[in-house]
């Protein structure tokens, strides 16, 4: 069985890649270009709103490369999780970036594009089905929440990529897909072994990262054989070592020796990391264990409301002392002062320098001599947010707490205004696996010039 | 037998969201001998984080040795899903700090 070689120029798109590493990785003629575009750790606002956690220009910069690459010497390209979320406004977006470069550059390409996005009617049926099942520690689904979401989507396996590649696609984008997918989906149709590909595509999803130096905006270059694969990082400064690899298969995982994914689990407890010389590793022993039923993950996220904050700061030893119960007793002027509309809200402060950054887990009580506030208040509409925390920002400033010999004020601004409107604030409202489907039928897969924009 | 920070016997400790709704922290050892003794020692378990993070036992999920990366893993259930209401670390990425602080009984140098 002949060597394949795959690239992956960035751990998503959009992170940036050295000119040289990626001239470097073309040199070697790899048998595929991959990226993965997305992630679900920014955040659902993403997801929710529809809009991107990485910027356009930035995008379009990567892209560029890859595709001019890509027609000079004829290899194919996968994209997965298209403007972040892989949601179906992510991937009209990514689509207009792809469109502009391909005209910039007189590029004629052959694009296939797998919509990921579900139907809330679909879904609503299947979970009545009982299809939609939670994944643990996520609470049940409830119909409510199922049809206030957003978007929702399916993360995607390597069958779509391989149906689409099957069309006889350069391209091939694609909304939500498992990470590993993008890589793996290419070589498993070529007859490579399933549990090696996507352990490779595992690692290559992150590109440098599991190099040392590790690094998120560099290439990396995976070369798959029968029953191995080698990595190889393309900055000259970089190396991959056994460690260095090994550790990166703990990485935002809950258990390092089974990583489930569409339609089975990858299982990682014969594998085996060799140091082939300075800077490659070669990995063998991962197997893919396919499971019963044919499961995916759905993602999905809801509004909840607007958010208005303010930002400040506290340097009075004396009040930092009463903090806590300063903090209640203004909560409760706020809720005595509004008593009579009917408004719901919901006040947080963030208080740095006491338990801001880990909250309830947070076991050091130490004092300390400066409090940064900040005044984080999200409410159904814009105008309850803004007087709320108007509210609070003016009690809170006028406080008078005992002992209190700063009569001037008692917070720190550092800007005026000191009120911002933060705007839409969404939660994750599914994050649960989806039975009992074919992984390809679900899903939309067209070509460029059939695919419809905008239309939901 | 004198205490030992564990900051000296690894080179990496970090935490980071696995999904939404939990946080999982790596502990990566400097040498297999050291990764070895602490797994043979069972100190860092599901009790030592419930007890550092001041959570039930329960809502710890997992504590796994994972031999290749010389590393241990522990998982817990997130108080709140990442972005909710009252978020404080959407990335989960700043929630190691305790983890720092564990001292082990070690006899012999590192």
């Amino acid at each position: 069985m002949r060597e394949y070689k795959i690239l992956a120029p960035t751990a998503i798109l959009g992170y940036g890649f050295p000119e040289k590493s990626f001239v470097k990785g073309i040199e070697k003629n790899p048998d595929l270009i991959a990226v993965d575009a997305g992630s679900v750790d920014p955040g659902p606002y993403y997801l929710g709103s529809g809009k991107s956690f990485t910027d356009r220009n930035s995008v379009k910069r990567d892209l560029e490369y890859m595709l001019v690459a890509a027609k000079e010497h004829n290899i194919p390209v996968a994209i997965g999780s298209a403007g972040g979320s892989g949601a179906k406004t992510h991937l009209d977006w990514n689509i207009e970036i792809i469109e502009e470069i391909m005209e910039e550059n007189n590029l004629d390409l052959k694009v296939v594009v797998i919509d990921s996005q579900l139907s809330k009617s679909y879904l609503m049926d299947k979970y009545k089905e009982g299809d939609i099942t939670p994944l643990f520690p996520t609470p049940p689904l409830t119909e409510e929440d199922l049809s206030q979401s957003t978007n929702i989507v399916g993360q995607i396996g390597v069958e779509p990529f391989i149906e689409a590649f099957k069309m006889g696609a350069d391209v091939v984008l694609a909304g939500r897909a498992y990470d590993p997918a993008v890589f793996a989906a290419l070589p498993i149709m070529k007859g490579y072994d399933p549990g090696i590909s996507l352990h490779l595509g595992k690692i290559l999803e992150c590109a440098s990262i599991a190099a040392s130096p590790g690094s998120g905006r560099d290439c990396m270059l995976g070369t798959l054989g029968e029953d191995y694969f080698i990595l190889e990082p393309m900055g000259d400064t970089r190396k991959c070592t056994t460690d260095s690899v090994a550790a990166h298969s703990l990485y935002e995982k809950t258990n390092p020796y089974k990583l489930p994914g569409p339609g089975g689990l990858l299982d990682l407890t014969d594998t085996v990391y060799e140091q082939l010389d300075e800077t490659r590793v070669k990995v063998k022993g991962s197997k893919f264990v396919p499971s019963e039923k044919y499961t995916i993950k759905l993602e999905g996220a809801k509004l909840v409301g607007k958010r208005t904050i303010s930002i400040a700061g506290v340097r009075d030893p004396i009040m930092i002392e009463q903090i806590s119960h300063i903090l209640e007793e203004v909560k409760e002027q706020v809720q005595d002062n509004f008593s009579g509309k009917n408004y719901e809200y919901h006040l947080t402060f963030h208080i740095y320098g006491k338990n801001g950054v880990m909250g309830s887990l947070e076991p050091v009580k130490n004092p300390v001599h400066e409090l940064g506030i900040v005044i984080d208040v999200v409410a159904q509409e814009k105008v309850i947010a803004d007087t709320i925390c108007s509210f609070v920002r003016s009690t809170l400033l006028h406080f008078g707490y005992p002992n209190r010999k700063a009569t001037a004020g008692n917070l720190a601004f550092p800007y005026s205004p000191s009120d911002i409107s933060v705007g839409d604030v969404y939660q994750f409202s599914v994050h649960h696996l989806l039975e009992n489907i074919d992984p390809v039928e679900i899903f939309t897969i067209k070509w460029l010039n059939e695919y419809q924009k905008g239309a939901l | 037998m004198k205490n030992i920070s564990i900051t000296e016997l690894t080179n990496v400790i970090r935490s980071k969201n696995a999904g939404p709704y939990e946080l999982t922290f790596d502990f990566i050892f400097k040498n297999e001998d050291i990764f070895n003794k602490i797994v043979q020692m069972d100190v860092i378990n599901e009790e030592l984080i419930a007890k550092l993070y001041k959570i039930p036992v329960e809502k710890v999920i997992s504590v796994v040795a994972y031999k290749p990366a010389k590393a241990i893993k522990a998982t817990i259930i997130r108080p709140i899903a990442a972005g909710d209401l009252g978020e404080t670390d959407v990335y989960g990425a700043q929630q190691h700090g305790p983890l720092l602080a564990i001292e082990i009984p070690w006899e012999g140098s590192v």
